[in-house]
């Protein structure tokens, strides 16, 4: 289709100016409003106050401080990663292999996408509303059960009340990815198992969770990059009560901690390297699972 | 088998209840407001607040601009990268990544510092620049699924065809592109138009951080003041994103009976 | 009782019944293919038969013991499936080694069973590959040397054949027949194509919405047809239509033109009936006495190269009949008026 469009008479010729001013626009956006932002972060992290190359805003970081947001975060990350990774793919090979019906299905994968994209404030409001202090279901176990969740030193705003709320969005965007994946598993390669001898186990062992390796991982890069970068939610739900790194580099930016704005980069830097490298990872492994569904 | 059926039943009961319950939760509670009983009395003070008329309105208005430039930015591009210059897609297409790989709070610090009132171009020194980088910021952010969407779209028709057609009855690049490309990838352009707007309606980071009053900072600090509004709203959010999905939905079906698929 | 004994097997998908009483007995080492259309029921049998499916009445004895209540795994059944179902994730050795591996063999035993299994299909230097860098011939090879690899009392090809190109469709038909030889191993092979199923098998079934039509060596199927699907769907034919006119005699009209079978037929007379003949038995030009000999003319003429497919008008009917081509005979015009001479013998009388 492109050649029969190059091959056009001369005439068009001085068209493919005009095509190249179709694209300028979306380079220059970028430019302007992706690429400049964040090699302007990425520089000042080099940098000190006085523009000279330096190493030290990194090794800020160190901090006791700032090193325990970023634990807390990364911890926080790679649990719901893991978690949303588990409680996803049963509920995927539920609606996959599970012989349910098929609306049932196709409601579900609606839902996900729903899910998926309601993270932000409402879900942190959603969370309180059931889990807090006066929430349905904190009221609803005292009253039914007698069992008194803040007693035993449950608390919405906390690590464990941050990943539930996480795994909100987490779970369901593990289903959107991997239930592709899992209608790839072809029924002649568990057929052909059974009759060499393989039981369902010896099944999944040898032939399915190989092949569903690289999805499994490459999504749980993806869901700990997705969780990393979540900033909204942990705001609306803590406040700033609980320090993980992005709430630092919010208060960083909001509080105008201009004292040293140099921190901030190199908090944001950071920030960037390990998205990017999760996500890098995301790519790679795609790439590997996408070799073999032909 | 049925063993199977019954472990998954119990799989996506056990989840049915882990994803309703906070629906319902919040549901509950914003109904709750008035001591003797059920009634809609949050939703109604929410609804006759000034704030939330003003702030909802402006985040309406600002993620229908984030829609509008969104197609005037990307519809372009995909269609001269596909016809013209199938090099630049690898570039393209990264760079229309980057907004899922780059934690939103990352870009707009960058924005705070390049675009300050000390800097060349001191767009959040006026309201006007400032909600024009809070604009293009949201339309960053929405990169990733419009041209998704938009490429998608392109793909499954012929525009080189197209295009020679159009060209060969007289019709020039604007108009090929308004008249010939757009309507035909239109279900596309609106299942990532209706993707952005759920994402921009309820946005906070960006809103907060360049101090514009837009819907996600007017429900960040309804959430610190009142007890059962910040559910209505939540509510009222949850709404617009099914509304959303659910209108994605419904144009895709519908576009498997009105276009022609090769 | 035969090696492999499939006894009033019977299978409903609901309310629809798409196998019908199906009865067959295999004998050891022999090759048996079940010939149909799609939806025959021909795959739901060997899915059965595989421990896929449960009959829903019936019973299938492999070697005298009733195997209908075992799972596929506990059978030692080799299977080959249409879409080759190489594990993608295992390399050519590991995919042929896999059955004994699930058998808990020692390392060595597998590699030089890998080793034969791989000579025995032609493929030695390709252990080390993963499928998708195979070929489809190449990847159905590794298929049936891993369905053999468990030395499995029955070997059942799932239209092994229809996902590959023409060419390598038949090297590949002749060398499954030859492996199967080798090995005497008793097979069942499954597929839509008439021409792989008379080519290959020791006898062939051939399967019509859910019943068995006919079981026969592939002589009998072509050449004795038993009901009007097989005659149709074996070969080509030609189906004239005719009128009883004396059974005990054997005369029947086609069209107002009487031709004498000289054996008696049943029904009565004013029945209709169809004569079905082979293209190959008819013959342009009268020959010799004691054949039937009918008049019309030329309706078309189709060159296909070594054979000249000749269509005549007789008695308002289409008889199409293959002469070879000769280089310095070319073929008769559009019109012209011929006389085509069939052997009584090779018209068959099919209820119409």
């Amino acid at each position: 289709m492109t050649t029969s469009v190059a091959s056009l008479p001369a005439a068009f010729r001085p068209r493919q100016v005009l095509s190249w001013l179709g694209v300028a626009p979306f380079f220059l956006f970028a430019t302007l409003f992706l690429i400049l932002p964040t090699l302007n972060i990425v520089l000042g992290a080099f940098r000190n106050a006085e523009g000279q190359v330096t190493l030290d805003n990194l090794g800020k970081l160190l901090a006791p401080s700032i090193r325990s947001a970023f634990w807390i975060s990364i911890e926080l990350s790679l649990l719901t990663a893991v978690l949303g990774c588990l409680f996803g793919f049963l509920i995927a090979a539920a609606i996959t292999l599970g012989g349910l019906p098929r609306p049932l299905r196709s409601a579900i994968l609606t839902f996900s996408g729903v899910a998926s994209n309601f993270a932000g404030v409402p879900l942190a409001f959603a969370f309180i509303a059931t889990l807090g202090r006066l929430g349905l279901v904190t009221m609803l176990l005292r009253h039914w059960f007698g069992i008194n969740l803040y007693g035993a030193g449950f608390n919405i705003v906390s690590f464990l009340g941050l990943a539930l709320t996480y795994l909100y969005f987490q779970i369901p965007l593990m289903v959107l990815i991997i239930t592709p994946a899992l209608e790839g598993l072809r029924r002649e390669w568990r057929e052909a198992a059974e009759s060499l001898g393989a039981n369902g186990f010896q099944y999944w062992r040898l032939v399915a969770l190989p092949v569903l390796w690289p999805s499994l991982l490459g999504t749980l890069a993806l869901l700990f990059a997705n969780a990393f970068g979540a900033v909204a939610t942990a705001i609306a739900l803590t406040g700033s009560s609980l320090s993980i790194a992005p709430i630092v580099l919010f208060a960083q930016i909001r509080g105008d901690v201009l004292n040293d704005p140099h921190l901030g980069y190199a908090i944001a830097f950071a920030m960037i390297l390990l998205t990017a490298i999760a996500n890098a990872i995301y790519i790679l492994l795609r790439m590997r699972a996408e070799r073999w569904v032909k | 088998m049925t063993e199977r059926r019954l472990w998954s039943w119990l799989a996506v009961a056990l989840g049915g209840l882990y994803f309703l319950l906070p629906l319902v939760g919040m549901f509950d509670f914003s109904m709750r407001m008035q001591r003797d009983g059920y009634s809609f009395e949050a939703y109604r003070v929410v609804l006759a607040d000034p704030q939330f008329q003003q702030t909802f309105g402006y985040s309406v208005v600002l993620a229908l601009l984030t829609i509008a430039l969104g197609i005037l930015i990307v519809v372009p591009t995909a269609y001269f990268v596909r016809l013209r210059f199938p090099g630049l897609r690898p570039i393209v297409e990264f760079l229309t990544l980057l907004p899922l790989v780059i934690p939103p709070i990352v870009i707009v610090f960058g924005y705070i510092r390049i675009y300050n009132t000390s800097s060349v171009l001191p767009l959040t020194g006026s309201w006007w620049g400032t909600n024009l980088l809070l604009l293009f910021g949201y339309a960053t952010l929405s990169l990733p699924y419009m041209y998704r969407s938009v490429d998608t779209g392109l793909r499954t028709i012929d525009i080189g065809s197209l295009t020679e057609a159009a060209q060969s009855l007289g019709a020039g690049w604007a108009r090929i592109l308004a008249v010939v490309i757009l309507p035909n990838v239109f279900v596309s352009v609106l299942s990532g138009a209706f993707l952005t707007f759920a994402i921009v309606i309820g946005e906070y980071v960006f809103a907060a951080l360049l101090n514009v009053g837009s819907f996600g900072p007017y429900m960040v600090w309804m959430g610190g003041n009142r007890a059962y509004e910040p559910s209505a709203l939540a509510v009222v959010a949850f709404a617009i994103t099914w509304a959303c999905m659910g209108l994605i939905q419904l144009f895709t079906r519908f576009s498997k009976f009105s276009t022609v698929r090769r | 009782m035969a090696f492999l004994d499939i006894l009033h097997l019977e299978k409903s998908f609901g309310a629809q019944r798409v196998v019908k009483d199906f009865n067959l007995g295999i004998e050891k080492g022999e090759f048996i293919s079940f010939l149909g259309p799609s939806g025959c029921g021909k795959t739901t049998v060997l899915r059965m038969v595989a421990g896929f499916e449960t009959p829903t009445s019936g019973a299938i004895c492999i070697d005298g013991r009733d195997v209908s209540g075992l799972a596929a795994n506990r059978r030692n059944i080799g299977m080959v499936f249409q879409a080759y179902a190489l594990f993608p994730n295992l390399t050519v050795e590991q995919n042929i080694g896999f059955g004994l591996r699930i058998k808990g063999e020692g390392k060595a035993a597998i590699s030089a069973r890998v080793g034969e299994m791989l000579e025995l299909v032609g493929l030695p230097k390709l252990g080390e590959r993963y499928p998708f860098q195979l070929s489809g011939g190449q990847q159905q090879r590794v298929a049936l040397a891993r369905a053999l690899a468990i030395r499995p009392q029955v070997l059942l090809l799932d239209e092994p054949l229809s996902a590959l190109d023409a060419k390598i469709r038949t090297s590949l038909r002749e060398e499954i027949r030859r492996i199967q030889r080798e090995l005497g191993i008793t097979t069942i092979f499954v597929t839509h194509d008439q021409e792989e199923a008379l080519s290959m098998s020791d006898r062939v079934v051939v399967m019509h919405q859910g019943i068995a039509d006919q079981v026969g060596t592939p002589f009998e199927i072509y050449n004795r047809p038993a009901t009007r699907f097989v005659a149709q769907f074996v070969g080509t034919l030609n189906l004239l239509d005719a009128r009883l006119l004396d059974a005990a005699a054997g005369r029947v009209g086609l069209g107002d033109i009487p031709v004498a079978l000289n054996r008696e037929l049943p029904g009565r007379v004013g029945d209709r009936l169809s004569l079905a003949l082979r293209p190959e038995t008819v013959v342009l030009g009268r020959k010799d006495e004691g054949s039937v000999v009918l008049s019309g003319h030329i309706a078309e003429v189709h060159f296909l190269g070594s054979v000249i497919r000749i269509r005549v008008a007789v008695a308002g009917q289409i008889v199409s009949l293959d002469t070879f081509n000769q280089p310095d005979t070319p073929p008769p015009s559009i019109g012209t008026p011929v006389e085509v001479s069939i052997s009584d013998r090779d018209l068959l009388v099919l209820a119409a």
